[in-house]
């Protein structure tokens, strides 16, 4: 077992070797995390930028800003860059592959190479697909509806797509990777029923990856291909049905979803066990509830289809499945609460992202469930009623889960402490923020505002000014722990092994932890979450 | 955990070694297959030619996993991966034909 | 035997990767995960599955139009090169297991042949195809053989066409990549890389190559054997 004694000069995966050359060709699986936070940290700057453009668009009635084309391509940008490139990869790819090999007791990843190989496609995607924006961007909207993408559309799709098409096989590679890990690596003693409910999630999460992106990277290039060659697959001209498209796109898009919310789940199950200071309740159901989404995913992704001219009789299964999703999405927030209930709490930064997480993913969840049933469907979609149910979930979810994971283990990742105080403030104001944003736009929408239109009638300002105003809050939100974090580089304390007195293996090595993770193979002989037997000492940090 | 692949005694080999014999055999039988599906092609049995002809594909493909490619030697996780590959093609074949096999029921304007 | 044994013992030390705690666990790490890889290649030609379903489904009469235009006798002939091919890969990996390198490599070159010569008759599928206007797009021409609904079965034959081409070209660059991963085997093979402990790429690549075969094998009924041929 490593001991939690920190001598100065430790030798760590940060400080083994040096030189750019260290960084670009290791197969560390910590420091290909650290590159996957540095590009994904970039694009989330990027996605964020024409988010704002958006919404200072819509602060007046009128199109005064951008043109219409103009404002087509930035939600269009926005929309591809948040999902493909910073949902998508945020969690799995940053703090999974920070954390899976630690939590199951391993040296690294299965196969280190190909993990390598997965940020290098990463960026080679992303870097295709920011040309094509950068040299006239993409208007079909993130979702590349034929037969506008493939006919009709004057803009850069192919770039496009094909840089989506190169980071579906980065997300391939991660999940493949997490699956054959958990599979094959645990440390002696780590059963399935000890699995930290983090690499539970991710497993699932890794599921979909494996299974659906595959079907994306087919339909994209064949979207591709349509427009190069003219070929009629999905162009109702020549033949074609352009609800193919929809169905092969939703098939892996839909489950997307739970790919970007699952592993944030497992974060909040992390947080919420180590800072109540209880062992999961109904851990067993937290873990199968994760399979349960993922498996259950793949079932529904028609709901996206019901006024697009599908046959009522699919839509109407497709309507009844998607009711079940909701099932071990409740199990979970249900446990969650049952954690905390008579728990000890302590209320650090990363509970308060995990309070707002569970509050905001359950409102964004209950939206889903008006938007799975038929009639309401008909009423608000394409309208910001859908923007703000995902946004709920995508942001509201995940990103505030992705902040709370990096909060709990920044001080892992970095050796270093976040100024407490500094970092509480960001996360009420993400909140605040968030709710100001996103509430107005579910009034909105269910009075029929649509989405996707650059300006609306004068009658809908206030809550549009409303939901701009939430956003500059909301933005401030998030530039704080990007200026903290970066201080704390230098400035911040020494975290020392375990600052939140958590349980796990991650939590048993050093921090930053030494290259090869551990100093001997840990041998595990306790449950997950053995709070209950885990000196109750106070967490001293923050207070 | 994994659990221990069969050690072979003669070469020491850590995997399991099928004898020569049988590869042929497999191959055999794949060659009489592929024949046997020319052969019923040229028979017109209407829409019932293409049924025929993948279900001799299923044989085939069935060998080739069986013993060409070792799953039947192959630990369960092996198993289970080509079960979910199966499950899930047809997953995504038969949800997408729920609707293009139901459209015809309902008539709508336009339709 | 004793002292080759030792040898192959020392070549398999150092082909064991840090993060494994023994070659048992590196080979079957490495043969799951080549497993899983496959599991997402069936996905991703499940996309074109799919659509040939769909329009199957809906535009029966053009497919079986379409289908008459491909040559029996050609499709046929690369099954069975295929098939042949497969065999020769799964002897390669045995002789691999047994620690004969020469038989492999030897093996392994008979695959690569096969492996060309069923592009090369697809070439000539292709070129057969290409002069007879059957490639989608503006050069597209197709006489149909049925006067009952002549514009529109030329249009759906288009789109047969269209997955004509997607699936078989997409299946002939898995064959292209197939050869290049089994000729990087035959030489790091005739350089004593591998041994009866340690030959997981030659598993690995042995899988693939059947997967591609197994490909094949649901193409030629789906795209050559739709109906009987006419007057054939």
């Amino acid at each position: 077992m490593a001991t939690a004694v920190q001598t100065v000069e430790r030798e760590n995966y940060l400080n083994s070797n040096y030189g750019i050359k260290s960084w670009l060709l290791t197969t560390d699986h910590k420091r290909i995390a650290v590159l996957y936070l540095i590009s994904i940290t970039a694009m989330f700057w990027l996605g964020g930028f024409f988010a704002m453009m958006i919404r200072l668009e819509l602060l007046t009635p009128a199109g005064d800003l951008v043109s219409s084309d103009t404002y087509n391509k930035l939600f269009t940008m926005h929309g591809i860059i948040m999902v493909f490139f910073f949902l998508i990869p945020s969690v799995p790819a940053v703090l999974g592959n920070f954390l899976v090999p630690l939590m199951v007791g391993a040296k690294d990843l299965a196969f280190p190479r190909v993990n390598l190989l997965s940020w290098y496609l990463y960026m080679a995607g992303a870097i295709t697909a920011l040309t094509a924006m950068v040299t006239g961007g993409v208007d079909t909207g993130w979702t590349f509806y034929t037969p506008f993408s493939t006919t009709y559309s004057n803009t850069h799709v192919i770039g496009a797509a094909i840089g989506i098409f190169i980071a579906g096989f980065s997300s391939i590679l991660t999940g493949l990777n997490f699956i054959v890990t958990i599979h094959r690596m645990r440390a002696p003693g780590m059963t399935w029923r000890r699995l930290p409910l983090f690499c539970w999630s991710n497993y699932a999460a890794a599921v979909i990856m494996v299974l659906g992106t595959p079907v994306i990277a087919i339909t994209l290039l064949l979207v591709a291909l349509e427009r190069a060659f003219n070929i009629g697959v999905f162009n109702p001209q020549l033949g074609g049905d352009p609800l193919l498209f929809q169905h092969l796109f939703w098939f892996y898009s839909h489950p997307a979803v739970y790919i970007m919310i699952l592993p944030g789940m497992g974060v909040i199950s992390e947080i919420v066990c180590c800072f109540s200071r209880k062992r999961a309740f109904g851990y067993e159901f937290i873990a199968l509830a994760s399979i349960a989404i993922a498996v259950l995913g793949f079932l529904v992704w028609a709901h996206h289809m019901f006024v697009a001219g599908i046959s009522v009789y699919a839509a109407l299964v497709f309507s009844l499945l998607s009711y079940l999703v909701a099932i071990p999405s409740a199990v979970k927030v249900f446990n969650w609460t049952a954690t905390m209930y008579k728990g000890s709490i302590s209320y650090n930064t990363p509970m308060l992202y995990a309070f707002g997480f569970i509050g905001l993913f359950t409102v964004g969840g209950l939206t889903g469930i008006f938007l799975s049933s038929l009639g309401l469907d008909v009423h608000v979609h394409d309208t910001y009623f859908v923007i703000a149910h995902f946004h709920y979930v995508m942001v509201g979810g995940m990103v505030m889960a992705y902040m709370a994971g990096l909060h709990f283990w920044w001080p892992k990742i970095t050796g270093k402490m976040y100024p407490e105080a500094w970092a509480k403030l960001s996360a009420l104001l993400v909140f605040v923020g968030f709710n100001t944003t996103f509430f107005p736009l579910f009034i909105l929408g269910y009075m029929g505002s649509p989405r996707r239109y650059h300006a609306y009638p004068p009658e809908f300002q206030v809550l549009n000014v409303l939901s701009t105003a939430g956003a500059s809050i909301l933005a401030v939100g998030y530039v704080l722990p990007m200026i903290y974090f970066v201080w704390s580089l230098r400035y911040g304390a020494d975290a020392g092994p375990n600052p939140w007195n958590a349980v796990g293996l991650e939590w048993m090595t050093s921090s930053p932890p030494p290259t090869h993770n551990f100093d001997e193979t840990p041998v595990v002989t306790w449950e997950a979450y053995d709070y209950e037997h885990q000196p109750q000492e106070e967490i001293t940090v923050g207070h | 955990m994994a659990k221990h692949a069969e050690h072979n005694e003669e070469t020491g080999s850590v995997g399991h070694i099928a004898p020569a014999k049988l590869y042929v055999a497999i191959w055999a039988i794949l060659m009489v297959l592929t024949l046997t599906t020319v052969l019923v092609s040229m028979v017109d049995i209407g829409p019932m030619n293409i049924v025929v002809a993948l279900v001799i594909a299923t044989i085939k493909g069935t060998l080739v996993v069986l013993f060409f490619m070792h799953l039947r030697y192959s630990p369960k996780l092996t198993m289970a991966t080509v079960i979910a590959a199966v499950f899930w093609l047809f997953l995504l074949l038969s949800l997408t034909m729920t609707d293009y096999l139901t459209r015809a029921w309902s008539t709508y304007p336009g339709r | 035997m004793a002292t080759s044994d030792i040898g192959d013992i020392q070549v398999a030390e150092r082909a064991l990767q840090h993060h494994f705690a023994d070659m048992e666990q590196q080979r079957e790490t490495s043969s799951f995960g080549m497993w899983m890889f496959l599991l997402t290649e069936i996905m991703f030609f499940s996309g074109l599955f799919c659509a040939y379903l769909v329009y199957r489904a809906s535009y029966y009469h053009a497919f079986v139009e379409g289908s008459q235009k491909m040559n029996i006798t050609l499709g046929a002939t690369n099954t069975a090169v295929l098939i042949c091919s497969s065999l020769t890969m799964a002897l390669g990996v045995r002789a691999a297991q047994m620690g004969k390198p020469k038989l492999m490599a030897i093996l392994l070159l008979i695959t690569i042949l096969f492996g060309f010569g069923f592009l090369g008759i697809k070439a000539v599928e292709y070129h057969e195809h290409w002069v007879n206007h059957e490639f989608p797009g503006p050069n597209f021409h197709f006489e149909t053989g049925d006067p009952a609904h002549p514009a529109t079965d030329a249009q759906h034959t288009e789109i047969y066409f269209s997955l004509y081409w997607a699936m078989t070209g997409l299946h002939a660059l898995h064959m292209v990549i197939g050869i290049g991963l089994v000729a990087w085997l035959v030489i790091a093979g005739l350089m004593g890389a591998y041994t009866p402990h340690y030959y997981n790429p030659v598993e690995n690549v042995g899988l693939y190559w059947h997967f591609v075969d197994l490909v094949w094998i649901y193409l030629f009924p789906m795209l050559y054997l739709i109906s009987k041929k006419h007057g054939g």
